[in-house]
This record gives structure tokens, C-alpha cells and sequence, in this order.
């Protein structure tokens, strides 16, 4: 097992050696496509993070990302970048931590509605925020952050996010998570606080949201509320998660990687029908593919090798 | 009554909960002692897992106090009341479908404190499994199991946590007799290691094996409470179940 782990953390490290040069292909075409992937693959595994195990359906993405781009916008010319990134993961993981203890009682369709208002309602406070009292909508991002820079930035945030995303699924939090998700009220004859384990992580993974809008912010030269809100993030995250299969913390990339790729062909060739293809995949994702392309790996490798294989390591 | 509260388990009193205009448990009071196992009696609907529901947190009282072990438990959070020392099963059976037999187990110890040693709870997990008569069904997935297997299980997860105060709502329900009479042999094991027992059951050979003490609930009050044999026996007892027929005993 520990050979196998050391095998598979080398393995990773060559290929992070091997992304990292991707700005050096100079080509800006493919540089653009490989940020959106990595954007997407950060936010759907921080997205499975949280909303895998314990099966809580969130559509609080983009209201996460927004508030990391909006910090950029506001402090990103006053403040140096470290600092910024820092204010936004904390203002993140506020915004998460009251949301979270307010929410979470919720279960259900329930949750995901709220989620869906949460982004709606934070979208229109900053409106409301800058017509009356900052008197602007709108803001010009500049800051002296170029396009390879936020390409390693996000790369250095997708191996974080993969190492946390292992540690918690090896630690008690991460078990607690995973019996939430079996049977709550199991979990909390098990002596399990269930409030403060789903809050935890509920904070954790928006956080991460939070930086990755943070981070992607510079990429626009200009900001404004609805750019920086599009409910559409949280609806691409959330098929890219469970197209992949959330239950495993290597799943949502499986997903978010041939999207991003189908996405970005979709929005050049189909801008006007876009969103009714991505509804049709949607479906298709949900009827063919109940537990995701993980589900379907595994699935394949238990009627192949027998019952040995049923307890897959994450 | 006579003897010292070092030994009670579980005293409560007063208690009550109403839904609306209904009242599910209506000044209820009893106690339970040390290696005791009692038998929570009564027709449907009467209010034994309201009350259950209430001891295990899952319901707040509205009136009444409820003592384990002498600290007041009445509306604690359910996961405290777990680390307390109470463990439950549920009238459905609740296993954790998606994990193995193992992982299940460890669910109900993993999250008290103090926390066991690795290898330590490994070893309460392999305890467990060859108790309930598991052994062997380690990496099983808990979906996979037969009914009994899923209650043997769940009784497992209840007992990981080494409880002072176990609650089984119907737990020998739906067993056929050879199976019933293992079940009966392993409640009754418990009993010979101290553990204290509350069970709602309307299996009466059941209870008649195993309960030292019975009270009888009647549309959330208690009607009886008593040795077995006299509480089965008793007229307000017969004419709640049976609805005035008088049954010779």
C-alpha cells in the first residue's frame, strides 16, 4: 500500500513537472484552453469535495467564484497579490462557514434551491453595493498578472486541492463525511456532529471556489456583477462532477476534462443553442451514467477481476 | 426505588412531547438499573419510539428530565447523547448500505472519545463481527446482506461503542423462529456483560425471555411497570392490548 501510494504521489509529481511547461509551448491558444481546464478541474473536484460524500447537491459555485473575482476587482491594484488571494480565501470561507451553519439543516431539494438563491441574492447585494455606494458598476482589472502566471497559479492550486482532497478522504472528518452521506441520522447515534463535520467541508470547498475566481479574475480586464456571477459556473461544475463521478476524489476531473474540451467546441461552433445542447447532455449524463465515469471504471474492473477489486482505495 | 442512583442507568421523569393537539408521551417516568434489561411495552401507536426518540435525542422533550447515568441528557444534541454512552437501533433497520461490514463497525466507534489506537480498533472490529456471528463477512458491502445479517449488523455498530445504555426498537421483528432464538441468545450475552438494555418489542415469547422488568405504555401513558410475568398478566395491560377480552395468561 505505501509502495503504492509513494508510486502514485512520483507519478503525480512528474506529471506537474510536465503541465508546468505548458506556457512554454508559447502558443496563447492553447494556453487560454489548458486554463479553462484546469479551472474547471479545481472547481468540480473542490465541488466533489464537499457535495460527493455527503450527497448535498450545491449550487453555490459561481457565488463562491464571484466573490474571489470581485475581491480581485476591488482590491487587487491596492493590495500586493499575495495579500489579495489571502483576503479572498478568507472572505470565501466566511461567506461559507454563516451560509453553511444557516443551510445545512436544509436537506434535499431544499438545499439546492437555496444554493441557487445564495448566488442570485450575493449577486445582488454587490449591485446594490456599487450603484449606491461606491457609485460604480463595473470595475477595470489591472494588475501585472499575465496569462502563464495564472496558468501556474491554478496548477499550484490543482495539487493542492488533489493532496487535501487525499488527507481528508484518510481522515476521521472524511469518514464522518462519507457516513453523512450513508444515513444522517445514523451518523449522529455514532456520536458524530454532524453539523460541524458538514460546515467543515462546506467551508474547505468553497474556499477553493473562492480562489480559483480569485486567481482567473486578472483574465478579464473588465468586471461586472454579471460576469463575475454567471450561474452557468455552477451548472458546468456541477455536470462536470457527476459526469466524472463525485464519490471519488479522482472523478470530477474525468468529467470536467472532455466538457471543458465539448464546451469550448460548442460555445464557437453553436453560440445561440448552446444551453439547450448542454441541457440535452445534462440529461443524457444523469440516465446513462448514474455514478459517473468512475462508476463506470469501476464497475468494469469488478465483473473483470472478480470481487478482490471491491474495495478500490480512493 | 431501594436501591443507591450509582447503579440506575437511567432514571427519567415527567416526561412529555406532544405533536399538535396529540400527546405522544404524557408524564412518563421510570428507571432503569445497572445489567437490567427492560421491556418498553404497548400497542401501536402508544408512544414507545416517541420515547425512544426522546432518550436518544432525536425528539426534544417539552417537559421532564431524562438521566444517564446521573447527567440530565433531556435535549441534548443526539450526537452528545452517543458519546455519552447510549446507543441505538432503529425500528427499520438503518445499516450503511454503500460500506462494508468492517467500515460499518467502525462507524459506531471511530467517533468516541477517547479515540482507540489503529490497530486497537481493529481488533474491536474482529471482536464485533465474530460476536453478532458475522466472521468472516468483513469486506461484505452491508447492501448485500440478508434481513438478519442487516439487524446482526446494525447491532455490531450499536455495541462498537461499548454502550452504557442500549435502545433496540424492535429488533427481533421480522425474524423467523430459528433465527428469533439466536437473536434471544444474544441480547441475552449482553445482559451477562453488564450491558444495560431498554428494548420495545411485540415479539412476547421474546420479551418473556429476556426481560427482568416490563413497563406497559397506553396512548403515552404508563399503565404498568413491574416483573414481567405480573405486568403480562395485569388487567389494564390486557385490556389495553386486547381491548377488554380478558385472556387467561
Amino acid at each position: 500500500m505505501s509502495t503504492r501510494t509513494a508510486g502514485l504521489g512520483a507519478l503525480a509529481l512528474a506529471a506537474l513537472a510536465l503541465l508546468a511547461l505548458v506556457p512554454r509551448l508559447g502558443n496563447a491558444y492553447y494556453l487560454a484552453l489548458a486554463i479553462s481546464l484546469l479551472q474547471y478541474t479545481v472547481l468540480a473536484t473542490a465541488w466533489g469535495l464537499f457535495s460527493g460524500p455527503t450527497r448535498y447537491v450545491s449550487l453555490a459555485t459561481t457565488a463562491f467564484f464571484g466573490v474571489g473575482a470581485y475581491t480581485v476587482a476591488v482590491l487587487g491594484e491596492i493590495l500586493p497579490w499575495p495579500l489579495v488571494l489571502l483576503i479572498a480565501a478568507a472572505l470565501g470561507a466566511i461567506v461559507a462557514a454563516i451560509v453553511g451553519l444557516s443551510t445545512l439543516r436544509l436537506s434535499g431539494v431544499y438545499f439546492v434551491i437555496f444554493t441557487f438563491g445564495l448566488t442570485e441574492l450575493i449577486r445582488q447585494l454587490v449591485v446594490w453595493f456599487e450603484v449606491n455606494k461606491s457609485r460604480v458598476l463595473g470595475r477595470y482589472v489591472f494588475v501585472n498578472i499575465t496569462q502563464a502566471d495564472i496558468y501556474w497559479q491554478l496548477l499550484a492550486l490543482t495539487a493542492a486541492v488533489f493532496l487535501l482532497g487525499w488527507l481528508i478522504a484518510r481522515s476521521r472528518l472524511g469518514f464522518a463525511l462519507r457516513v453523512i452521506g450513508e444515513d444522517e441520522t445514523v451518523a449522529k447515534h455514532c456520536g458524530i456532529n454532524t453539523t460541524f463535520a458538514k460546515v467543515a467541508l462546506f467551508t474547505i470547498s468553497a474556499t477553493i471556489m473562492t480562489l480559483v475566481g480569485a486567481i482567473m479574475a486578472p483574465r478579464w480586464t473588465y468586471i461586472e456583477p454579471s460576469i463575475a456571477f454567471n450561474s452557468m459556473i455552477s451548472f458546468q461544475v456541477l455536470i462536470m462532477a457527476l459526469l466524472g463521478g463525485a464519490h471519488r476524489l479522482w472523478g470530477p476531473v474525468l468529467g470536467a476534462v472532455p466538457l471543458t474540451l465539448l464546451f469550448e467546441l460548442l460555445s464557437a461552433r453553436f453560440p445561440n443553442t448552446f444551453t439547450i445542447i448542454l441541457g440535452c447532455i445534462f440529461l443524457l449524463i444523469v440516465y446513462m451514467l448514474p455514478r459517473g465515469v468512475a462508476g463506470l471504471f469501476e464497475k468494469l474492473s469488478t465483473t473483470s477481476a472478480g470481487k478482490t477489486t471491491q474495495r478500490v482505495a480512493t | 426505588m431501594s436501591q443507591g442512583s450509582q447503579t440506575r442507568v437511567l432514571e427519567i421523569d415527567g416526561l412529555r412531547r406532544a405533536f399538535g393537539g396529540l400527546v405522544a408521551v404524557n408524564d412518563l417516568g421510570f428507571s432503569v438499573e445497572q445489567g437490567e434489561i427492560m421491556g418498553l411495552l404497548g400497542p401501536n401507536g402508544s408512544g414507545k419510539t416517541t420515547a425512544l426518540n426522546l432518550i436518544s435525542g432525536v425528539l426534544r422533550p417539552d417537559a421532564g428530565t431524562i438521566r444517564l447515568m446521573g447527567q440530565d441528557i433531556a435535549g441534548l444534541a443526539s450526537y452528545r447523547i452517543a458519546r455519552l454512552g447510549l446507543a441505538r437501533t432503529f425500528q427499520l433497520v438503518r445499516v450503511l448500505d454503500g460500506m462494508d461490514c468492517r467500515e460499518n463497525i467502525k462507524a459506531g466507534l471511530a467517533f468516541q472519545k477517547p479515540h482507540l489506537p489503529a490497530a486497537e480498533a481493529e481488533l474491536r472490529i474482529d471482536t464485533l463481527l465474530h460476536r453478532v456471528g458475522l466472521a468472516g463477512h468483513d469486506l461484505r458491502l452491508a447492501a448485500n446482506l440478508t434481513y438478519i445479517d442487516r439487524k446482526r449488523l446494525e447491532l455490531a455498530r450499536a455495541l462498537a461503542a461499548k454502550p452504557r445504555l442500549l435502545l433496540l426498537d424492535e429488533w427481533l421483528a421480522g425474524l423467523n423462529p430459528s433465527e428469533l432464538a439466536i437473536g434471544i441468545d444474544l441480547i441475552r450475552s449482553l445482559k451477562a456483560d453488564g450491558i444495560t438494555i431498554v428494548l420495545v418489542e411485540h415479539v412476547m415469547a421474546a420479551v418473556r425471555a429476556l426481560c427482568d422488568r416490563c413497563i406497559v405504555m397506553s396512548s403515552g401513558r404508563k399503565i404498568a411497570d413491574g416483573a414481567t410475568a405480573d405486568v403480562l398478566s395485569d388487567a389494564a395491560v390486557v385490556k389495553a392490548y386486547l381491548g377488554g377480552v380478558v385472556a387467561d395468561a
